[in-house]
């Protein structure tokens, strides 16, 4: 799925951008930054600086109360919302709180990215399998949610993200419930996704874990305003 | 498309459970409405065939002595006027026995009218493709038989065929409201659905799935809810016609024309519970589109 887009093209821009729920207070003002095509993100922050939100407005799951949002090149207040499902699926969101479907096995959660495209079920049942052999969960595939640890959940999550192989991986703390061992090994899948073309922004406030990868740079979000930190 | 996979647990749903009780009867009480609109409109047609080919002659009796005798020569002479008349094919004179017959199903004994000056009946059989002038004919008649009418029971069946289709207007009526009514009842069932499965449907939604494929597997589930419930209404409907069907021939004395439907009544009967389906369908499909759209 990843297009061969050159590197340091943006993949998403934010102008000035403000959002607001309702008639609160603006949870985000004048957000300004841009991701280049193939580039790797954290976003840290403290508890409640608006880093969900953000990441919501990057997913397409908010609308701006004001500014632009600039996604693949397109105008996100001028596109159709007909036309919001194609972009949708060229990225991939791992929920903070995983957001699985509990009705349905871990293999039927990694598939529906593959499904809501209309790939073909031989395809699906060899490449999920796969990819959960990958994240530790080849003994796990027929469980359902409910009987998974809370691990076990994130990596189907995380799994779920990166079946379709999205030009754009968006992550909000994966890695808040897995051990160290299995923190690092999720943290090399999306180098690997990355040096294959996706851009990665995870979402964190493990300092430790940004001080491991410090060599990608972040944006620090802080009472609702962005900087980007080299 | 009852086979199809569904990532929405829809299969549990409480709010659905009565769906296809509803949708029964509703197919039910559908049956039984057409059925009757069938069965009116074969009546209709029948009274129409009967009465088209026929007149009735009316002589009022002659009262007194000899009045026995002088009524016969009326009828004779009203006859005779008919037989003169072109495109008339038979003319049949009742005598007294054949005219109380006809009210012994409403008197039951005819013992107490048998002295009383009963008007004599003569029975017209008329050629259907002749054009009869009845106002000329009439006139003639009251000529040579003073007091005699003649009645091509036009104003009576008129009035009854105006009945009847009013009936069936109203049948029609019904199962359109029925219609309504179970559109209704899956929209809400739909949107209670929604509300209880938003969780899944904001998934489906944010990793790309367009809103016709959350919308398909609604659909399906009502339609083979609908489709399920219209079989059991069907399956209802069915013996309560055929008793109804049944009691209606054991009325006797020609009250009651026999009631039968047609080929295409059993036809469009039958394909009840599709049509069911397919509105249960369509209703849950629009309701989801309408929903999913208020979505960013």
């Amino acid at each position: 799925m990843v297009r061969n887009r050159p590197r340091g093209e943006n993949i998403i821009r934010f102008d000035n951008v403000g959002l607001r729920y309702g008639l609160g207070p603006e949870v985000l003002q004048d957000v300004s930054f841009a991701l280049p095509a193939g580039s790797f993100h954290f976003l840290t922050g403290p508890s409640g600086a608006g880093k969900s939100s953000l990441l919501r407005l990057m997913y397409l799951g908010l609308r701006p109360t004001r500014g632009r949002v600039m996604l693949f090149d397109r105008d996100i207040a001028q596109t159709q919302r007909y036309e919001l499902p194609a972009l949708r699926r060229r990225i991939g969101v791992v929920f903070q709180d995983f957001r699985l479907i509990d009705h349905l096995s871990a293999l039927d959660n990694v598939a529906l990215p593959l499904r809501v495209r209309g790939v073909k079920e031989n395809e699906v049942q060899k490449h999920v399998p796969e990819l959960l052999s990958w994240v530790g969960l080849a003994d796990q595939l027929q469980s359902k949610p409910p009987t998974l640890s809370g691990g076990q959940k994130q990596r189907v999550a995380i799994a779920r993200a990166v079946i379709g192989r999205p030009d754009l991986l968006l992550a909000d703390e994966p890695t808040g419930n897995v051990d160290d061992h299995i923190a690092m090994r999720l943290l090399y899948l999306f180098e690997e996704l990355n040096k294959l073309g996706t851009t990665i922004l995870i979402a964190t406030h493990s300092e430790q874990l940004v001080g491991r990868f410090s060599h990608h740079p972040r944006l620090h979000i802080e009472h609702g305003t962005v900087m980007q930190v080299s | 498309m009852l086979g199809r996979r569904s990532d929405l647990p829809l299969r549990g749903d409480a709010t659905s459970r009565y769906l296809p009780w509803l949708v029964a009867l509703m197919v039910f009480l559908s049956a039984v409405a057409i059925a009757g609109a069938f069965a009116l409109n074969g009546m209709i047609d029948r009274w129409d065939r009967d009465v088209a080919g026929t007149l009735t002659v009316q002589v009022t009796p002659v009262t007194g002595d000899g009045g026995e005798a002088l009524t016969e020569d009326r009828v004779k002479a009203a006859a005779e006027v008919m037989r003169r008349t072109p495109g008339i094919l038979a003319v049949r004179p009742l005598d007294k026995q054949q005219t109380l017959a006809l009210l012994e199903p409403w008197l039951g004994s005819t013992e107490v009218v048998q002295d009383l000056p009963l008007p004599r009946l003569i029975d017209v059989t008329v050629d259907s493709d002749a054009r009869i002038d009845l106002a000329a004919v009439s006139e003639r008649l009251t000529k040579a038989v003073p007091g005699a009418t003649i009645d091509d029971h036009r104003v009576w069946l008129s009035r009854l065929i105006n009945l009847s289709r009013t009936i069936q207007w109203l049948a029609l009526a019904i199962v359109g409201l029925i219609g309504a009514v179970t559109s209704l009842a899956v929209i809400y069932a739909t949107r209670t659905g929604m509300s209880v499965h938003h969780g899944v449907i904001e998934v489906l939604h944010l990793i790309g799935a367009h809103d016709d494929y959350i919308a398909r597997q609604f659909a399906d589930r009502a339609f083979s809810l609908g489709f399920g419930g219209g079989l059991i209404g069907l399956g209802m409907a069915v013996p309560a016609l055929t008793a109804i069907g049944w009691a209606a021939r054991r009325v006797e004395g020609g009250f009651v024309p026999q009631l039968t439907l047609p080929f295409t009544a059993f036809v469009v009967i039958g394909t009840l519970p599709a049509v069911a389906a397919v509105v249960a369908m369509l209703a849950a499909r629009v309701t989801v589109h309408g929903s999913l759209a208020r979505m960013p």
